[in-house]
């Protein structure tokens, strides 16, 4: 490291501070705190099973505890052939294991922002690092439950296509962090002017659940034409069904998953859009 | 060479939102159900604030509460945006507004270091390279892997300065976190801030400690009510701040710490708020209104001093005038008779005690006050202390 002396003299590039939005992302100051991002998953993922004898396998209970539930009392209701070709327990394993990780990202990202209220009141970095790390700690919560979920594949002999795995999981994943990143920065920042949204939130996800095909397919409710278009909108429509593509070889409506493709990057916009737009008058509202 | 820091006419707005907390009737009380009644009232924190701060000086930012200091930190480092003007920096900005920033009860010392560090803008490498001075600093070595929540606050305190202190930012702003912590640990912290400014770094310190602005800043900056009053050396600034401070204020600083269960409104001394004052005629009329907070028992002297010595007192004990007061509003009128007194400059010390409790708060604070004496010889000097400060009054006969 150079020496004081040299350090302090350097030209370094002028900072403006004005009253104006800056409104797109400046990539060079986020790497510049990318170690950031690290240090607050960390904490998040440290904080969360701190002082818990469980803790990593707290991770993967739950997605288990809903499937063994759904499996249970709803494979009566829900006929084998509608299941796309595969068993009602992976169709409801793949389904849930996204959805669990979707409803956490959004709902701790929502609220990371009001929480790190203290933080963003006393020192700058970047914001959106704050809503980002919430979704980066449940996209690890995700891959403990998805070595799960092919663990699962393996031991039971489930038909798996390789090469649509190769294409479609990466593919799936993608989509779900970019409907969760857009939804999550947005809400977060709504959040700190409207409170309201921390019990829209929840009753939000729940809604989405029963319109998503988590435990049931869609196609079951289509007596309404247009209907499947309304629920192609949701990002995590595209995802689940792209995630299950390698388990079936049922045929699949690639406009609408096309259309949840558009969905989630128009999220992104808009959500990314609207927290760089409100996020300096942040520490004014929080 | 360019100003390091450059501020351009910078004001800030904020709205502050009233609640309607008084309901005249069941009726008002319903209508303003749906459509709860709010003010907005608007409150310039800063107005048209300039000044420049070239690479390497030490500024020290001087002001009352709630004269701005805190905001143009805040929007310094980039917390809030200035409502108008601008500002420009030519370098990296630290900013230690509090300590412990991030601190998160249920991590250890070490991991809240590197997360603090972090979070004020240090590298992983540069958090690794300095862990060892940084725990030496703050003294926490046998604790560095127990969760935070169970350090004293001092330890605390001591691990969030020490982690503050050794970043290495062009441009270093503190806003008076040193007001908290022991004797020993503030000279620490002034130790290291001299440090930096030695090593050629800028910079911008608040504080309420004019000592320690004297010390550690070569210029500064008065602010009041969101305007700067005035920019230059410290120790011009600082003698304008101090002949700035209205009696009100003074008592109202000093009966903060020792006696914090009084609040002063007001205290006027022959109808003025000026904190030096001119008598020419002997009489001296204090008046004080202050709302007490608990049940005690208080008194208030008055004593005219002359280079730290008593001269002459008016004392509630001595008078036996010291009561008991529960909670409520008081004012006091003093009308004291000052004797014939040599025209001079003196000091009038207010000392609000609290006689009896084990506690002793005693709360001084001092006004200029210069007596003119008109019936004497000018000739005196005031500094000759031949004749005493009182001179007496009498008359003399004689035969033949």
């Amino acid at each position: 490291m150079s020496s004081t002396k040299d350090s302090v003299e350097r030209q370094y590039e002028e900072i403006v501070i004005e009253p104006a939005n800056r409104f797109g992302i400046n990539l060079r100051e986020l790497w510049q705190y990318h170690e950031l991002f690290y240090f607050f998953t960390w904490r998040d993922i440290k904080v969360k099973y701190k002082q818990t004898i469980l803790g990593i396998l707290w991770v993967m209970l739950q997605p288990l505890m809903m499937m063994l539930v759904f499996t249970f009392f709803f494979r009566s209701v829900v006929e084998a052939e509608n299941t796309l070709g595969m068993s009602y327990t992976v169709f409801v394993f793949s389904g849930v294991l996204l959805w669990t990780f979707f409803t956490s990202a959004v709902t701790n990202s929502g609220n990371s922002m009001v929480l790190n209220a203290p933080i963003i009141k006393k020192i700058y970095f970047p914001r959106v690092i704050i809503p980002i790390s919430s979704i980066l700690a449940a996209l690890l919560d995700l891959g403990v439950t998805l070595i799960l979920f092919v663990l699962y594949l393996i031991i039971f002999h489930v038909p798996f296509d390789f090469l649509s795995f190769l294409v479609f999981w990466p593919l799936s994943l993608l989509l779900s962090i970019v409907g969760a990143v857009g939804l999550g920065c947005g809400l977060s920042a709504l959040m700190v002017k409207y409170r309201d949204f921390r019990f829209v939130i929840p009753f939000a996800l729940q809604l989405a659940f029963f319109l998503t095909p988590i435990v049931y397919p869609l196609s079951q409710t289509s007596q309404i034409w247009f209907l499947k278009y309304i629920f192609a909108l949701n990002p995590m429509y595209g995802a689940i069904t792209m995630f299950r593509m390698p388990l079936t070889s049922a045929p699949v409506d690639a406009t609408l998953v096309l259309i949840s493709v558009f969905s989630s990057l128009l999220m992104l916009v808009v959500g990314i859009g609207y927290f760089k737009k409100t996020e300096i008058y942040f520490a004014d509202l929080a | 060479m360019k100003p390091i820091i450059e501020v351009e006419k910078v004001s800030k707005k904020f709205q502050i939102q009233h609640q309607q907390a008084a309901y005249l009737s069941l009726r008002d009380k319903l209508s303003t159900l749906f459509r709860p009644a709010t003010v907005k009232e608007e409150f310039w924190a800063l107005s048209d604030v300039s000044f420049t701060v070239q690479r390497g000086e030490s500024l020290g930012i001087i002001g009352r509460n709630g004269a701005g200091k805190s905001t143009l930190l805040k929007i310094l480092s980039r917390i809030t945006p200035p409502t108008q003007g601008k500002i420009t920096a030519r370098g990296r900005i630290a900013s230690l507004l509090e300590v412990g920033t991030g601190f998160h009860q249920e991590l250890t010392g070490r991991e809240n270091i590197f997360m603090n560090g972090s979070i004020l803008g240090m590298r992983n490498s540069e958090i690794k390279a300095r862990f060892d001075e940084i725990v030496d600093f703050s003294g926490t070595e046998n604790f560095l892997d127990t969760p935070l929540k169970h350090y004293s606050s001092g330890m605390q305190l001591r691990l969030a300065f020490a982690v503050a202190a050794h970043l290495e930012p062009e441009i270093l702003i503190v806003d008076e976190v040193l007001a908290v912590g022991d004797g020993e640990f503030q000279k620490k912290c002034m130790k290291k801030m001299e440090d930096v400014t030695d090593q050629g770094r800028t910079i911008l310190f608040v504080s309420h400690s004019l000592p320690s602005l004297k010390a550690l800043c070569k210029t500064g900056l008065l602010l009041n009510k969101g305007h700067v009053i005035k920019a230059g050396a410290i120790e011009d600034v600082i003698d304008q701040y101090t002949s700035y401070q209205t009696v009100t204020d003074k008592i109202t600083d000093s009966i903060k710490y020792y006696l914090p269960y009084i609040h002063v409104h007001d205290v006027l001394l022959n109808n003025s708020n000026s904190s030096s004052l001119i008598v020419k005629d002997s009489k001296l009329h204090i008046f004080v209104d202050i709302e007490i907070k608990k049940r005690i028992t208080f008194e208030l002297d008055v004593h005219i001093k002359k280079d730290e010595q008593i001269l002459a007192s008016y004392s509630n004990f001595v008078r036996n005038e010291v009561s008991m007061y529960d909670p409520g509003r008081y004012q006091f009128s003093y009308t004291i008779d000052l004797p014939s007194m040599r025209s001079g400059k003196y000091k009038i010390d207010l000392v609000f005690t609290e006689p009896f409790s084990s506690w002793m708060g005693i709360s001084e604070s001092s006004i200029d006050l210069e007596i003119i004496n008109s019936e004497h010889h000018t000739f005196l000097s005031n500094t000759s202390l031949r004749w005493g400060s009182v001179l007496l009054d009498g008359e003399v006969s004689r035969k033949p």
